[in-house]
């Protein structure tokens, strides 16, 4: 076994672990830590695959942003001392339906598709090809999906705005 | 007069003083000879070690190297901090172990060494013990990517030359954000809560202002890799007027400046040390910690210091390249001066509230820094 496969591996196993632990763990700020490796687990999977930029982007607005901002969350939700948050496994079995039909949707895309597509040559830079596509072809989705988080983001605020008068 | 005991101390520390000095002096050298240490030690690699390892033994020997630098940086940043302190304040600072104190972070460094090493009652000991570690982690991953010069074959001094080196740094750091959140919430003490609250808040908000500056640079040189910005800085007037610091002035002044804010508040430097608050919170998230644990996350923030600070000068003070021509030690003085403006102002400014930090954040730093975007943009698009 190469070095890189160990890694691969090791990587693979503790993204595993760690979203296992994720869904079954029964303390909800070890989850949302445990959460960390997992999405830390998946830029590990992009590097693999050469996407240089995807795999420091994943880790930049998942790990820095969304899951700091989910840690406030749980912590500002609950009482502060109060350590014991559980969760319960409840609805075990709409739970296994689900989880076993996205399974076999996602056995059936692997099966579908040649994997063999891609030349196994050293991937090159992705960030110049991904600016110019964002600008360029893929001009119309980039500023629609960015008004749109705009939309989002304003109205948010406007939610949590604090009425003054009624 | 001068005691029996001074005497005694006098005769022991004089020797003893030696090892610092000649420990700087030898990590100085290495670092300004680090093209030629590089060139001699990739000919013995490609000599003596097989095929299938020599990649992972030049990593490994470049990580040794740099955690060496880590390691040592704050028993000396330490020891300047507190002269730097004391002059401010018109005192002298430690004088007593060593010539002008210079063993005392030594002597720190061993008593914290046998300190006992305590877990508070409830705390959560997982995250606790795991806080110091991820801060360790996060400081020292981000050192991975710091070129520290070119060789004359033209080989980048870096640990890993990445393509997208300046977005790997800013997405490794955030991880900073993460330990102090575990170890305010594993300390289960309010203030250490607090404190990680506020800090994961912070550092949080000044990413973001930290993440556009940066692109107000890499929209100037046209790229993401650090050694690429280092290079199309090189030249000019006595190697010095082609900083991107002077170019375009005064708009690459003002997004200097305003990246060194970002990078005092990221790194929890006063005058953005509301974290650890002493007045109002005892020391903030590493309340609860003691011994080598706390040593850690000083390790880590003093680490956190001289990568900021490399950064800034990679980006705008042209890195390894200067009126000297370009050597490693050219870039570590530049981010050692800031590491000491650094300091120089932790004594100088009082402390922001809470408000006032994110206003300066969402009120000033980021339309600024959004308004240098575009106008470099749009002047880069013209000339």
């Amino acid at each position: 076994m190469t070095a890189a496969q160990v890694v691969f591996y090791g990587a693979c196993l503790v993204m595993l672990g760690s979203a296992l632990y994720v869904v079954l763990g029964r303390n909800l700020v070890h989850c949302a830590f445990a959460l960390v490796a997992t999405l830390v687990g998946v830029a590990a999977f992009y590097v693999f695959l050469g996407a240089d930029f995807l795999a420091g982007a994943q880790v930049l607005i998942y790990v820095g942003g969304i899951l700091t901002l989910l840690l406030f969350g749980v912590m500002l939700t609950n009482r502060i001392y109060d350590l014991k948050i559980s969760t319960g496994a409840v609805q075990v079995f709409p739970g296994a339906v689900a989880a076993g039909l996205v399974f076999a949707v996602l056995v059936w895309i692997i099966r579908s598709v040649d994997w063999n597509a891609m030349d196994t040559g050293a991937p090159g830079p992705t960030s110049e090809p991904l600016g110019k596509l964002l600008i360029g072809d893929y001009l119309l989705p980039f500023e629609i999906a960015s008004v749109l988080l705009l939309i989002a983001l304003m109205g948010a605020a406007m939610l949590v705005r604090r009425r003054t008068r009624p | 007069m001068i005691t029996r005991f001074r005497q005694v101390e006098m005769r022991l520390m004089g020797p003893l003083t030696a090892i610092p000095i000649v420990l700087a002096t030898v990590v100085l050298v290495t670092i300004a000879a680090l093209p030629f240490v590089s060139a001699v030690l990739s000919e013995w690699i490609r000599d003596a070690v097989p095929a299938g390892l020599q990649h992972a033994v030049a990593v490994t020997l470049g990580t040794v190297g740099f955690v060496a630098v880590l390691a040592l940086n704050p028993i000396y940043a330490i020891w300047l901090e507190r002269k730097v302190a004391a002059h401010v304040q018109d005192r002298l600072g430690p004088m007593r172990v060593g010539w002008h104190g210079l063993l005392q972070s030594f002597a720190d460094g061993v008593k914290l060494l046998f300190k006992e090493d305590l877990v508070p009652k409830d705390a959560d000991r997982v995250l606790f013990r795991l806080a110091p570690m991820v801060a360790i982690a996060g400081a020292f991953a981000a050192f991975v990517v710091i070129p520290w010069g070119v060789r004359a074959d033209g080989a980048v001094l870096a640990v890993s030359n990445l393509n997208i080196g300046v977005l790997y740094f800013i997405a490794i750091t955030s991880i900073g954000a993460l330990s102090v959140l575990m170890a305010g919430w594993g300390s289960n003490n309010k203030y250490a809560l607090y404190g990680g609250m506020r800090a994961a808040a912070q550092m949080v908000s000044y990413e973001i202002p930290t993440a556009i500056l940066v692109l107000v640079v890499v929209a100037q040189v046209g790229s993401l890799s650090l050694p690429e910005i280092v290079a199309a800085q090189a030249g000019g007037f006595l190697g010095i007027s082609n900083w991107l610091v002077f170019q375009l002035f005064p708009l690459n002044l003002i997004a200097f400046v305003l990246f060194f804010i970002c990078g005092l508040a990221e790194t929890n430097r006063t005058p953005f040390d509301i974290p650890e608050a002493e007045s109002e919170l005892v020391a903030g998230f590493h309340t609860e910690y003691s011994g080598m644990r706390f040593a850690f996350f000083f390790l880590a923030e003093y680490g956190n210091m001289l990568l900021i600070s490399m950064l800034a000068a990679l980006l705008f003070l042209g890195g390894w390249v200067g009126p000297v021509g370009s050597n490693p030690l050219l870039l570590f003085a530049k981010a050692f001066g800031l590491v000491v403006v650094q300091m120089w102002l932790r004594w100088t400014l009082p402390r922001l509230r809470v408000d006032q930090l994110m206003a300066v954040c969402w009120k000033y730093v980021i339309p600024i820094s959004f308004f240098l975007l575009v106008v470099v943009a749009v002047l880069k698009s013209i000339l």
